[in-house]
């Protein structure tokens, strides 16, 4: 490891509970800055359940109950002082099916900056969008069309500007949600090349059902199993040399 | 070389098939049956509603000498020709002496004018024999149809006056006016009210035991037989709250109260039937419960509210049961100034005139329920037109 690395996220025992059910065993996981950290596991592991805690996605369940620690760096997002609406600002979310809205490429991306006051519509805000277009690699497709509905766009670009929409908050953390689930190979090609480069700057936390795209895009790689963390450690490690046999099972496609 | 393809090519006509598709063709039958027969009596209904009506859009006017002398003032009758005062309409008669208040100068003066004719007159050239109407007046119409004095015209008077003891006089404008007022009055309560309420339940409430006792009642609320709400309204606006009775504002509310389940039922529908993704996107990016409601929830689902706030008013407005019991189901022949002057809606007008025995006023019912139609039509074309747009955009 390296000695520079740092913990963006702690994540220390934490439990879930969907009403009298245990979704989450006590997770305990670490997710390191400017890394791509994979979730991966057989359907209903809670992988999902997991990712959705990270930015209290599942607060909107109402019974959804939750018990340990979830670090941001060294805070915890779980304080009762703590305002989600700031943390989505921090930790940005990418979902499984391309969700724009339907209002034009223009607006989808001004929005989150402009509800929160980041930037003032103007030069400033088209030089926002601009550059958050830009680092999700849609902006020669879309630059003579930004007053087109997003969702007139192709399923991957839909997908990319749901990523420039999330990047136009500046966060630190982008949790996406099998976010190449809906798209063709090609598409799915684009957003990892796209993943790669936004490692540089931001961390990511992406969960995926496809192994491949796991070892393709990921340093760390965290493998589920019925509300545990089985495994977790560098990918590489994981997918050559993992330690539980359940591991080496799903990830050469025994089960799952 | 046998294979199974070969088997059931060569075979012929299965017989599973042959039966299968005389099940179909019945299907289809019945299916087709059931629309013709409901197209059907429609088509009778369209037919015998505005046969029945057309006559009351034309009425017959008769060319009389009027004389304005002193006698007028105490005795209209004076004022023409006796032979014709069974033959004129007696409202205009009956405004005469008011006339000559009003302008003294005309006192001495005669003049010839089109007046519309008594509704027994109009009846007779209308083809309806044996009406009321004696011979002899028949033969001083005939005689007067010679001569030219005798012309059919546009029922404007219809379109202009309330409703009246005379049928040639009867007219919608009243009625019409105090359905525009009680309908504002429930456009401006239940649909605020009701939107709100939808947007509370389905957006911000947890699901407690409170708000699935709320859901159920509001359901129930729609089913209620609409007099119910007659009573209620009549025990909490007139006799609780002081409401004057008849009026366009005790009637208005007492149909807020039954429209208010309908427009909470559509508007939860529609906000329903925008797609999650959309509320988690808003959410993901840190949008507030608030913002996420209102600016990308509600845009989404305005079309739907309005189809269905839209459909609710209709019903509403064609409603007639509730208004019995808050007295706007009376002869009021004025049209209302303000909201709480008794008036009457145009459904309790129609009720109304189908209850007299004149034939003018058969006519009128049947002109009336033209107007009705006519109104609701335009008030549902307007909702399928919302909801085609809605359709577009999404």
């Amino acid at each position: 490891m390296d000695t520079e690395m740092q913990t963006k996220m702690k994540i220390r025992d934490l439990k879930l509970w969907y009403g009298d059910f245990e979704a989450l065993h006590g997770i305990n996981l670490d997710v390191y800055s400017d890394k791509v950290t994979a979730f991966i596991g057989p359907s209903g592991c809670g992988k999902s359940t997991f990712l959705r805690c990270m930015n209290r996605m599942n607060d909107r369940i109402a019974s959804c109950r939750i018990e340990g620690q979830m670090l941001l760096e060294g805070s915890d997002i779980y304080a009762p002082e703590v305002d989600v609406v700031q943390l989505r600002t921090h930790v940005g979310m990418v979902f499984q099916k391309p969700n724009p809205f339907p209002k034009s490429i223009y607006e989808n991306v001004a929005y989150a900056p402009r509800i929160h006051g980041l930037v003032t519509d103007g030069p400033d805000m088209d030089e926002l969008v601009e550059t958050s277009l830009k680092k999700a690699s849609i902006w020669n497709e879309v630059k003579d069309k930004l007053q087109q509905p997003g969702t007139a766009l192709s399923g991957g670009q839909q997908q990319r500007l749901c990523i420039a929409r999330t990047i136009a908050v500046q966060p630190d953390v982008i949790l996406m949600d099998e976010p190449c689930s809906a798209l063709d190979p090609i598409a799915t090609a684009k957003i990892e090349e796209l993943m790669d480069e936004l490692k540089n700057d931001y961390t990511i936390v992406i969960v995926t059902h496809n192994m491949q795209q796991a070892a393709r895009v990921s340093d760390y790689t965290a493998y589920f199993y019925l509300g545990d963390l089985m495994e977790f450690g560098e990918t590489q490690q994981i997918f050559t040399a993992p330690t539980h046999q359940k591991t080496e099972d799903y990830i050469t496609g025994r089960f799952g | 070389m046998h294979n199974k393809a070969d088997n059931f090519l060569h075979q012929g006509v299965h017989p599973r098939k042959r039966k299968r598709e005389r099940a179909d063709a019945r299907f289809h039958f019945y299916g087709l049956a059931a629309v013709s027969l409901a197209l059907g009596f429609l088509v009778i209904f369209f037919i015998d509603i505005i046969g029945q009506a057309l006559p009351a859009f034309h009425l017959t006017e008769v060319l009389v000498k009027v004389h304005y002398t002193e006698a007028v003032k105490s005795n209209y009758n004076k004022a023409i020709d006796h032979k014709l005062s069974r033959i004129v309409g007696r409202s205009w008669l009956r405004s005469l002496p008011m006339k000559i208040e009003a302008n003294p100068a005309l006192i001495g003066t005669e003049e010839e004018l089109w007046i519309a004719a008594d509704s027994r007159v109009d009846q007779y050239l209308k083809g309806h024999d044996g009406h009321g109407l004696k011979n002899k007046y028949r033969k001083i119409v005939d005689k007067m149809q010679q001569q030219g004095k005798v012309r059919d015209v546009f029922n404007w008077a219809f379109f202009q006056s309330g409703d009246s003891k005379l049928p040639e006089s009867a007219g919608i404008l009243a009625a019409a006016i105090g359905s525009l007022f009680t309908l504002l009055i429930t456009m401006l309560v239940a649909v605020p009210i009701g939107v709100m309420t939808a947007i509370y339940l389905e957006e911000f409430a947890t699901d407690n035991t409170f708000t699935r006792l709320v859901e159920v009642n509001i359901n129930n609320l729609a089913a209620i037989p609409s007099i119910l709400y007659g009573l209620l309204g009549l025990a909490i606006f007139i006799n609780f709250m002081g409401v004057p009775r008849s009026s366009a504002l005790a009637g208005g509310l007492t149909l807020a109260l039954m429209t208010l389940p309908l427009i909470i039922i559509a508007t939860r529908a529609a906000l329903r039937a925008v797609p999650e993704s959309i509320r988690e996107a808003a959410f993901g990016l840190g949008a507030s419960s608030l913002q996420v409601a209102w600016h990308h929830v509600l845009p989404l689902a305005m079309p739907g509210i309005l189809t269905g706030s839209i459909i609710g008013l209709a019903q509403a407005m064609g409603e007639t049961a509730p208004l019995i019991i808050v007295g706007m189901m009376a002869y009021i022949p004025d049209a209302p100034g303000s909201i709480l002057e008794a008036t009457t809606v145009l459904p309790a007008q129609i009720y109304t005139w189908s209850t007299e025995s004149m034939r003018g006023y058969s006519e009128r019912t049947a002109a009336g329920i033209m107007v009705l139609l006519t109104v609701l039509l335009s008030l549902n074309a307007l909702a399928v037109k919302l909801r085609n747009r809605s359709e577009k955009n999404w």
